[in-house]
């Protein structure tokens, strides 16, 4: 187990590792210099090239590069050119809501999409199963955006029931955690279907059944379990997924979250706080990976033995 | 005598793409309490939906006919909770594969004492009941393997904790569906024995499904030989195999050296099985028979008593 758990850790550095380089890469790609912006379009040229100069942008690429990656082992990050503070602090500082955010919405998708999932599973091909099928493919295709806008329009403006935008009331949090968990909530349920209804076929369930068990008895005994297993992988995988997702819903609903910072960064080049902002996001992406994978070898003893071994 | 369970006429239909297929074709035979019953027949020929048609296991879509009485009540007919009660606690099954049949992610006590359990007896009384069950089943240790997984048990074991798991709701017939096809033929014997051990000693009624003729005539007091979804023949198992009253069952005692001590060598049986899906015409086996005449490609025989306790589906089952 150990040795799994330090092996997966080590392939996460290198992960780390290129996320870095690659964001390193992607907004100095991108056009327009942070001098420029911070000074407005009337700065002098002298005065872009000073605070050019004390922002350590003028040394040649791989420099920065170097100096770059040195910080980001010691986890230093700099600070943030907009707001001169140390921009992994106001990473740090947004991360509350966003998180709080991204657990309603795995909750949401988790109960909801394994409900969905054992039912429909659980009598495949019946009408219960195809409502649910044709349910969930729907709410995977509509983008996320969209189905916020809609909730918005539906139960902030025309039911009145709901906050449109903003934080601080639990209110506040229901219609962009749910626009987050909608499309996880519909992967959620039709893998969870997919799973229950491939595990009903096994041989075992035939056993369960053969000592008398009713069909409910069944599903949640013998069925639920295995079939969880592929479906913890896919929910741990899917959290960095929803990450990005949050970016979106969090700029839709005016959530002070990571997600709205980051895009504030990117639009005043404050590239300290987007590389400070995408390394954590990176960091929990593979925890979350790895806390999948832990997961998935509890609930299967086959895999806890082969690690073992 | 009394019978524990009376077959008649047990029809199952399976849906198919060109309609519904009749697997089990009016299918009748008895077993009698405390009494083994050999099943046997080649691949395909119905046995396995015979037996799950007596445990109300039958695949989704799936219909029935006929008659099942199980210590005189009909099954067919019983609600859905009473055949419940009778799966497990009255008739139980072993399975082909053990490996397959267990849940990879219980141990083996948890699922050997789920139907203990569910029936709300203690945790203690539980565990010490599954003990009893596994060594019953020749587990060595039996306390210890309690916390094992399938996987971590061989196919030989599996299968006697497979046999633990059925005898676990006390049954009076017991299901066993190619109980040893999948082992290892070294262990094949020893689970072979175990069976008729727990069988005699428990005075349990057992239905031995097999396509080996070898295993049926170790076991069983009685045999029935299924043909393409229809009994060809039935009788106490000595008779049928030293006397064969239907062709096919005289092919099958000609193809295994061991049965038919008198000829030296081995004759594999000729052409190929018929399917339920494509059954011949008349004599299901006309095309495979021997001493086929005109009459077996028009005319379905129906059983009939051919001497004491035997019966026969064939025209001519004097000359068989
Ligand atoms: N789930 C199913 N759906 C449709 N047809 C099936 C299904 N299972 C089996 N059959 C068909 O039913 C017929 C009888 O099958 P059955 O499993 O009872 O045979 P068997 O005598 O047990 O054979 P084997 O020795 O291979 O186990 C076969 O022709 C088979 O193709
Ligand atoms: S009825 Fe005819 S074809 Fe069928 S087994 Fe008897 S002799 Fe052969
Ligand atoms: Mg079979």
């Amino acid at each position: 187990m150990t040795r799994v758990v330090v092996k997966r850790l080590l392939v996460g550095v290198l992960v780390m590792w290129g996320a870095a380089s690659l964001i390193f890469v992607i907004v100095r790609a991108a056009p327009g210099d942070p001098a420029t912006l911070l000074l407005g379009p009337d700065a002098a040229p002298d005065q872009i090239r000073e605070l050019t100069a004390k922002l350590g942008l003028d040394r040649p690429l791989p420099v920065q590069y170097v100096s770059y990656l040195g910080d980001v082992v010691r986890l230093r990050f700099g600070d943030s050119y907009l707001f001169n503070r140390p921009a992994m602090a106001e990473v740090f500082e947004r991360m509350p809501a966003t998180a709080e955010l991204m657990l309603a919405s795995t909750a949401i998708a988790v109960i909801a999409g394994l409900t969905l999932g054992l039912i429909a599973g659980g009598r495949p091909g019946k009408v219960v199963d195809r409502v649910v099928s044709a349910g969930t493919i729907a709410l995977q295709s509509f983008p996320t955006f969209w189905s916020g806008i809609m909730l918005i329009l539906i139960f902030a403006l025309a039911l009145r029931l709901l906050p449109s935008a903003g934080s601080g009331t639990p209110a506040h949090l229901v219609l962009p955690a749910i626009t987050l968990a909608l499309p996880f909530t519909a992967t959620v349920a039709r893998l969870t279907r997919t799973s229950v209804a491939e595990t009903m076929r096994e041989q075992y369930i035939n056993t369960a059944r053969s000592k008398g068990l009713t069909e409910r008895q069944v599903l949640l005994g013998h069925a639920l379990r295995n079939s969880l297993i592929p479906v913890v992988t896919i929910i741990g995988l899917h959290m960095g997924g929803l990450m990005g997702g949050a970016v979106v819903v969090e700029n839709v609903f005016a959530w002070p979250g990571v997600g709205t910072l980051v895009v504030d960064a990117v639009a005043n080049r404050d590239y300290t706080v987007v590389q400070a902002a995408t390394f954590l996001v990176a960091g929990i992406v593979m925890i979350f990976n790895l806390a999948a994978d832990l997961v998935y070898s509890q609930l299967d003893p086959r895999i806890r033995l082969e690690s073992a071994a | 005598m009394t019978d524990a369970l009376e077959v008649a006429g047990l029809v199952v239909d399976l849906p198919g793409r060109g309609g519904p297929v009749r697997v089990v074709d009016d299918v009748s035979f008895d077993i009698p309490a405390a009494t083994t019953v050999g099943l046997i027949g080649e691949s395909g020929s119905g046995k396995t939906m015979t037996a799950n048609a007596v445990i109300d296991l039958l695949p989704s879509g799936a219909t029935t006919g006929g008659s099942l009485r199980w210590r005189g009540e009909e099954l067919l007919r019983a609600s859905r909770a009473r055949r419940r009660q009778v799966r497990g606690h009255e008739i139980a099954m072993i399975f082909q594969d053990p490996l397959a049949a267990l849940n990879p992610t219980q141990t083996v006590g948890r699922q050997v004492g789920e139907i203990l359990r569910r029936a709300g007896q203690s945790p203690q009384q539980v565990r010490s009941r599954v003990i009893e069950l596994l060594d019953r089943a020749g587990i060595p240790e039996p306390a210890a393997r309690l916390r094992s997984y399938p996987h971590e048990f061989s196919g030989g074991m599996r299968q006697r904790a497979m046999i633990a798991l059925a005898l676990a709701g006390s049954p009076a017939l017991l299901l066993a569906d190619e109980p040893t096809t999948a082992l290892d033929v070294t262990v094949q014997a020893r689970i072979l024995r175990l069976l008729r051990d727990i069988q005699e000693d428990e005075g349990l009624a057992m239905l031995l499904v097999s396509h080996d003729l070898r295993v049926v005539a170790h076991v069983a007091h009685q045999v029935v030989v299924m043909y393409a979804g229809r009994v060809a023949e039935r009788g106490p198992t000595s008779a049928v195999l030293r006397e064969p009253a239907h062709p096919y069952t005289r092919a099958l005692v000609d193809s295994v050296p061991a049965v038919r001590t008198r000829t030296a060598l081995a004759h594999p049986l000729p052409g190929t099985p018929a399917t339920p899906a494509n059954r011949p015409s008349g004599c299901a086996f006309h095309p495979r028979c021997p001493i086929a005449r005109e009459v077996c490609r028009v005319e379905q025989p129906s059983v009939r008593s051919v001497g004491s306790g035997r019966w026969a589906a064939c025209h001519f089952a004097e000359e068989a």
